[in-house]
Formats: structure tokens, C-alpha cells, sequence
């Protein structure tokens, strides 16, 4: 089901596969920790308990830091969206979780510019990126797979989470997971099987944390899944009409 | 003696005084371990009467280390007499206990006589194990530090009293026994929002008395409610219409009138609720902090602070809204409040971001503009991702006199002049052994502990906890501080406590501990000290401890 939807974006990025290699080798380890704590904060943000009310102080606290990495990774230039079909390749050893979630650190550092991704869709929406997200909040109200503008949607589909996240936060009810995972693009996808088939595995230690989070989900991934499942069907004849 | 710092020349020493609580399952060996259960590995299984839900025992009440305990068997192996004692054969695990009951129970309260120590443990549960209900949530002394409140995760409230002083015992310096215990809170459900609303009880804060009766207030997520605690020694006797059963007498049988007369009773102490504030708080309530005219009182959530009147319970007065229009846009949540202890206009609160703001009621209604502003521009080579985290202050506390408040964020505690609003005047680490770890405390959620501090009764120490059951004291004057540990192994009665250390790298001397080997399960967020000795209560997970200086 996410191989399908995911192959209908992928529209030949393999050569970036031996670009995304070589890349790989000059990463810094400023980068990939800032890189896994990133993942770990949204993951983290993303995980609230279903019966009690998530602390609204502790999801603040990681949301700024998020932020605060995002603002940084803008000013390096490192930011940079992730197409959706990096989620789909197997994953390199030491950035397993990051590679899980669609989030490849090897691509932001890189030096060469990927076609596609490249600066020039980083120029233009990074202005909007600092100020406050509610701005694109309203530009993307149905974002979701069936935007096929991978990049800059993903940008959009990020904060939009991020909004979603305090919005749910605020009006807490049920079907707040799936809401959460249902108009995001495909990145949460992955995240949602990061939660529910990922097991074990070796990765770096400040990443461990998703270990010990993945069973704590059974419930709304569950969920989840099906509500893809409706989606990746709407999906489907969006496309072929 | 100046409390808290001792002579001149000479440091105050602390010893123990009481425990109350369960022993945790997987205490030492030698020590007689009350209670421990078993598990799926049944030897007898023809004799289990659960093997099928054998593997239903909650984690974490194993011992360490230990996951297969055959039936019928203490926990150092050696076959014991089966018996089941109190409270077992429920659920799904059975308890078993070893015979020697009565000397394991005097473990829960040291050198108590038999009364008292039947006293000391109605308190406890109708089980014998440690559960997370137990878990204590909030400790408080009254203002004479007659009387220690505590609240615990399960919404219930236990109030110890201190016995008086007797001639024939000066060696023992009044003990504290359970005075009441009731339940405070249920859980409770959110219909609109789908959510439960927890009955941990967040805090407890004391009235002062002002007639025979104590009076407290005790809040968890949502709602505070006033108890009345109050003890009744005498019972009317001699009713016309009702005989001494209660029953109602048949009119025609009497035939005399008789004038009801009060008896001496056995005391009782009950607990009642008198108000009961609910629904003013949208967000979770983090402080209650009652006002010095005794007439009014605040709560304060994350978003806003509500002013009350004691005697009105369906309104409540917003002094604080720091909401934003957009949630979207929210980026600082108020963590802690509290009223000047003299003037009754002036509170501070704290915030997320390692502020607080003092305001003054008299300036408006709604206070969203601070009269002062205490924020610590920040140190740039210490700067990282954690850095605001860290930075967000759990607790804040007036002192008794009114001139400096106390706060306390990850790492330190510091002390503000009320007329400095632009640094701290003191600063206190606390454990900053844990500022290169913070990656990982950031991973398990460690760093978003909530530490609270306390002052002595002459402002002269200070005390906060921190992690492996240590607790720390400042002296301000001398600039010393200690570490102290909660244990069960220096818990001997009267047995002074040894200052511990924690070695950061380099040769570990002995008796030291490497900031590797701390156990971070066990925090002390909860502290209190007695107004005006030095007694001081620290809850360790579910266990009270009760510590005083040493009586020369």
C-alpha cells in the first residue's frame, strides 16, 4: 500500500542514489545529531498518551527546540524538503531512523545541488519559513498525498503538523492521531511504520528512543493504516483522472 | 542554634527519623521482604490457582534482576510456609508472605509501640504492594509543622500529626503518626474531550487555623476542592426518638423526655469536603497559593491564573491570560505561581522560558502587564538545542520574608532580590554533572522533570532534590552545601546521614557514585521543611521520609 503510493511520485531519482553515497561520507556529526534530535522531537510530539491529556508545557518545550533546529538548518541552508520516495530505499546503516523518517541527513549536507530538490525551491518559501507557520497553515488546508509538488508541499505538510499538533492539542478528541497522520504527507506514513513495524534494529544511540516508543502505539497506527488505505484509494483515481 | 545552620562552628547533622510506605519488592536479602510475588514460572502449577494470568504482574514490582520466583518461595530461594496474608488472592498474582508478619510490618515505622504502629499503617492501601496510585505527588507542612500533608497519584490525601513531646521519651523528639486519610479526588472523564482527567493530587497547600479545625486545599488537573479536617471526641447520647443504634423508636413506647447529653468518644478525625472550585481551568492546574488576607486564593494552569474567594465557588476572578489568539503561536506556558507571603496584592509566576514576572493586582483587573520582570540574559558559551529546556523553571517560592523569591529549572537553583530584577544574586548547581548528558535525558524525558525547592524557616538553606534518591542543601550564609540520600539502607533510626558525592570522571574515590550508575527512576521532586525546625519530609517515589538534625 505505501510501496504504491510512493512509486507513483517516484519519478526516477535513482541517480541520486551514488550522489546520495558519496554524500554520505561528509556528513558531520554536528549534523546527524541535529538531525536525530529533530527526529526525536517529532516523534515525541507526535506520541501522546490517547486517554490523558498530552503536557501542554513538555509539547511547547519540544516544539520550540524543533523550531529552533529548523531556524538553524534554514540559516546553514541545510534546509531542505524531502521527497517522498527516499522513504522507500533501503536503509543505510548508521541513519536507519532518519532514512525511516524521510528526512536524509547525506541530502541536506550535501554539497552538489539535486536536481528537483534543488535551491531554487529552497530560496523561494524559506522567507516564510522563520515568521509564524499559521501563514501556510491556510495555504494547505487539504495538503496531503495528492499533491504530487513533492517539496514544497512537504515544507508546508510539516508545519502544518506542527499547527495540527497544537490544534489537536487544544481540542483533544479521539481521532486526534489519525488526524494527525491523515492529511500529512507521505513522511508521517513512514513514521506511522516506524511505529508499527519497525523492531529493533541497530541504530545511533540518541535515536533509541523510537525503540522504546514503537510498541507504545498499536491502537492508532492501526487506525491509521486503514484510513491510508482510504486515501491511497482516493489517490489513485485523482491520478488517473 | 540558628535552625538549619547549625552552631558556628559546626555543621547541623541530619539523621533519620521515619519512614512511612511500602517496601518496594527487592530489598536486600537479609531483611525479611514484605511482600514479594511470583511469577509465570510456576513450579506447582497444579497448585497455582492463577497460572493462566501468572504473566499479568505489573512490571516493574519484580526485583531487579529476577524474573523467575517459583511459588511458595522467598526471594532468596528457600522453600517458606505458604500463607497468604492480607489483601492477597485478588487480582491475578498471589501474595505471599512469610510468617514472620508483625516484625516486617514495624520495618514501615522504626521504634513505634504497637498502637501506634497499628495506626501508622492503617494508611496504607488495602494491599501490600507498591503501586503507582502510591506514588506520592506532593508534601506539605501546615504552618505550626504540626501537621504534614501529603497527596499521592492515586488523588488520596494522608495527613501525619506530630505527637507531643513526652517527658519519659526526651530522646525522641515527637514522631509524626497518621492523623487522616481520605480520598480527595477521582478519577474523573471528560465527555466533551474524550480524556480522563487524572486524580493526582498536584498540590496541597494549608490554611492558616483559626479555629479548632484545620483546613487545606488539595488540587489535581481540573478542580480544588477545601477540606475541613476536624476531630470529634464526643457524641450526643440519649436521643428521644432514636435509640442508641439510630433505629427509630416506636412513639408509643415512650413515655419520658430526656435532654440528649454529650459522651466522651474514642477520637475520630474526619474529613470533610466544604468547597469544591471546578471548572475555571481549561488547561492543567500546576499551583494553588492562598493569599495572606486568608480570604482569597489563586490557581494557576498553564495558560492562566484564576483568583477566588474562598466563600464563592462558581466564580472565579482571571488575573493572568497569557493564551495567545492562535495557538499556533504559543511558545511559553506558566509553570508555577505564587502570592507574596505579606502583601496580599503581589504574586510572581514562572514560566517556561526562565522568566518570572511579579505583578500587582492593584495596577488592573486583568494582569497580563508585569510590574517586574526577573529574566537572566543568557550565557552564550553554555548555549545549545537544550538550552530553553533546561532553562524552564519548575517551582518558584517566596521566602518567609518576603525579599527574595527562590526558583528552580533543570540544573540549578537561584535566588532573586525582589529589587534586582536583572540577575539572580545567587546561584546554586545542583547536579550539573548531568549538563553533558543532556541528549539523553532529553531521549527518556528526564529533563522535563519538575524539581521543587524549599526554604528553611529562617531563609538561611535551601533544598531541592535530584536524582538516585539525593536531595541537596544550600546553605546561603556559608556557602556549603550537602548531598544527601532517601534510602531504606541508612533509614536505622537516628543513624546520621552521610553526606554522598557524585564523581564526574576521573578516579572514583569510595563511596562515591559515577554519574553513570545514577538511577534516574528514582527522583525527589517533592520536598517540604518544617516552618520552624529542622525537620524535613522527602517523598521518595511512594516512601515518606522524615529526617531532623541531630538533638545534641
Amino acid at each position: 500500500m505505501f510501496t504504491r503510493g510512493l512509486k507513483r511520485k517516484c519519478v526516477g531519482h535513482e541517480e541520486d542514489m551514488e550522489g546520495a553515497l558519496a554524500g554520505l561520507k561528509t556528513v558531520s556529526s554536528y549534523s546527524l545529531q541535529r538531525q536525530s534530535l529533530l527526529d526525536m522531537s517529532l516523534v515525541k510530539l507526535q506520541l501522546c498518551h490517547m486517554l490523558v491529556e498530552p503536557n501542554l508545557c513538555r509539547s511547547v518545550l519540544i516544539a520550540n527546540t524543533v523550531r529552533q533546529i529548523q531556524e538553524e538548518m534554514t540559516q546553514d541552508g541545510t534546509w531542505r524538503s524531502v521527497t517522498p520516495q527516499e522513504a522507500g530505499r533501503a536503509p543505510l546503516d548508521r541513519l536507519v531512523s532518519t532514512e525511516i523518517l524521510c528526512r536524509s541527513a547525506w541530502e541536506q549536507e550535501g554539497a552538489r545541488p539535486a536536481p528537483g530538490l534543488g535551491d531554487g525551491h529552497v530560496q523561494g518559501p524559506v522567507s516564510d519559513l522563520c515568521p509564524v507557520t499559521s501563514a501556510q497553515a491556510p495555504r494547505h488546508p487539504q495538503s496531503g498525498i495528492w499533491e504530487l509538488d513533492g517539496p514544497r508541499e512537504d515544507r508546508g505538510g510539516f508545519h502544518k503538523s506542527l499547527d495540527q499538533i497544537f490544534e489537536t492539542l487544544e481540542t483533544k478528541n479521539p481521532g486526534c492521531m489519525e488526524e494527525l497522520f491523515s492529511d500529512v504527507d507521505s513522511p508521517y506514513y513512514d513514521l506511522d511504520t516506524v511505529l508499527t513495524g519497525m523492531v529493533g534494529g541497530a541504530r545511533p544511540g540518541p535515536c533509541e528512543g523510537l525503540e522504546g516508543l514503537a510498541p507504545a502505539t498499536p491502537g492508532p497506527s492501526s487506525s491509521c493504516k486503514s484510513d491510508l488505505g482510504e486515501l491511497d484509494h482516493v489517490v489513485e483515481i485523482l491520478v488517473e483522472t | 542554634m540558628i535552625p538549619g545552620i547549625g552552631t558556628l562552628t559546626q555543621d547541623t547533622l541530619w539523621c533519620f527519623s521515619q519512614v512511612k510506605g511500602t517496601i518496594e519488592i527487592g530489598t536486600t536479602e537479609d531483611v525479611p521482604c514484605f511482600p514479594f510475588a511470583f511469577c509465570h514460572d510456576c513450579k506447582f502449577p497444579e497448585a497455582c490457582p492463577d497460572m493462566q494470568n501468572s504473566n499479568v504482574l505489573p512490571s516493574g514490582l519484580l526485583p531487579s534482576g529476577q524474573n523467575k520466583l517459583g511459588p511458595w518461595c522467598s526471594p532468596t530461594g528457600s522453600p517458606a510456609p505458604l500463607s497468604c496474608e492480607t489483601g492477597c488472592g485478588e487480582g491475578s498474582w498471589i501474595l505471599v508472605c512469610r510468617l514472620l508478619v508483625p516484625t516486617q510490618v514495624s520495618l514501615l515505622s522504626m521504634e513505634e509501640d504497637i498502637d501506634t504502629r497499628k495506626i501508622n499503617n492503617s494508611f496504607l492501601r488495602d494491599h501490600s504492594y507498591a503501586t503507582e496510585a502510591d506514588i506520592i505527588s506532593t508534601v506539605e507542612f501546615n504552618h505550626t509543622g504540626e501537621l504534614l500533608a501529603t497527596g499521592d497519584k492515586g488523588g488520596r490525601v494522608v495527613i501525619f500529626q506530630r505527637e507531643q513531646e513526652s517527658k519519659n521519651q526526651i530522646h525522641r523528639r515527637g514522631e509524626y503518626n497518621v492523623y487522616s486519610t481520605f480520598q480527595s479526588h477521582e478519577p474523573e472523564f471528560d465527555y466533551l474531550k474524550s480524556l480522563e482527567i487524572e486524580e493526582k493530587i498536584n498540590k496541597i497547600r494549608w490554611l492558616p487555623q483559626q479555629n479548632a479545625a484545620y483546613f487545606l486545599l488539595s488540587t489535581n488537573d481540573k478542580t480544588v476542592k477545601l477540606w475541613k479536617v476536624s476531630e470529634r471526641d464526643k457524641r450526643p447520647e440519649g436521643y428521644n426518638l432514636k435509640d442508641e443504634e439510630g433505629r427509630l423508636r416506636d412513639p408509643a413506647t415512650i413515655t419520658t423526655l430526656r435532654v440528649p447529653v454529650l459522651r466522651p468518644m474514642d477520637l475520630m478525625v474526619e474529613a470533610t469536603p466544604r468547597r469544591v472550585f471546578a471548572n475555571a481551568h481549561t488547561y492543567h492546574i500546576n499551583s494553588i497559593s492562598v493569599n495572606s488576607d486568608y480570604e482569597t486564593y489563586m490557581s494557576a494552569d498553564d495558560l492562566r491564573i484564576n483568583l477566588w474567594n474562598f466563600e464563592i465557588t462558581n466564580q472565579s476572578f482571571n488575573i493572568v491570560d497569557i493564551k495567545p489568539a492562535n495557538m499556533e503561536e504559543l511558545t511559553e506556558v506558566i509553570t508555577a505561581a505564587e502570592f507574596h507571603p505579606h502583601h496580599c496584592n503581589t504574586f510572581v509566576y514562572s514560566s517556561s522560558k526562565g522568566t518570572i514576572r511579579l505583578c500587582d493586582m492593584r495596577a488592573s483587573a486583568l494582569c497580563d502587564r508585569h510590574t517586574k520582570f526577573f529574566e537572566e540574559p543568557e550565557d552564550p558559551s553554555n548555549r545549545s538545542f537544550f538550552s530553553e529546556i533546561i532553562s524552564s523553571i519548575s517551582d518558584v517560592k517566596f521566602s518567609h520574608s518576603g525579599r527574595y523569591i527562590m526558583t528552580r529549572d533543570y540544573l540549578t537553583v537561584k535566588v532573586w532580590d525582589l529589587n534586582m530584577e536583572n540577575r539572580p544574586i545567587e546561584t546554586y548547581q545542583v547536579h550539573d554533572y548531568l549538563r553533558s548528558k543532556l541528549c539523553s535525558l532529553y531521549e527518556n524525558d528526564c529533563i522535563f522533570d519538575k524539581f521543587e525547592c524549599v526554604w528553611n524557616g529562617s531563609d538561611s538553606v535551601i533544598m531541592t532534590g535530584s536524582y538516585n534518591n539525593f536531595f541537596r542543601m544550600f546553605d546561603r550564609n556559608t556557602k556549603r552545601d550537602v548531598t544527601l540520600e532517601a534510602s531504606r539502607e541508612n533509614s536505622k533510626p537516628r543513624a546520621i546521614l552521610k553526606p554522598r558525592k557524585v564523581c564526574v570522571g576521573g578516579k572514583r574515590r569510595k563511596d562515591e557514585i559515577s554519574v553513570d550508575s545514577l538511577d534516574f527512576s528514582k527522583k525527589i521532586l517533592h520536598t517540604a521543611w518544617h516552618p520552624s525546625e529542622n525537620i524535613i519530609a522527602v517523598a521518595a517515589t511512594n516512601n515518606l521520609y522524615i529526617f531532623q538534625d541531630k538533638v545534641n
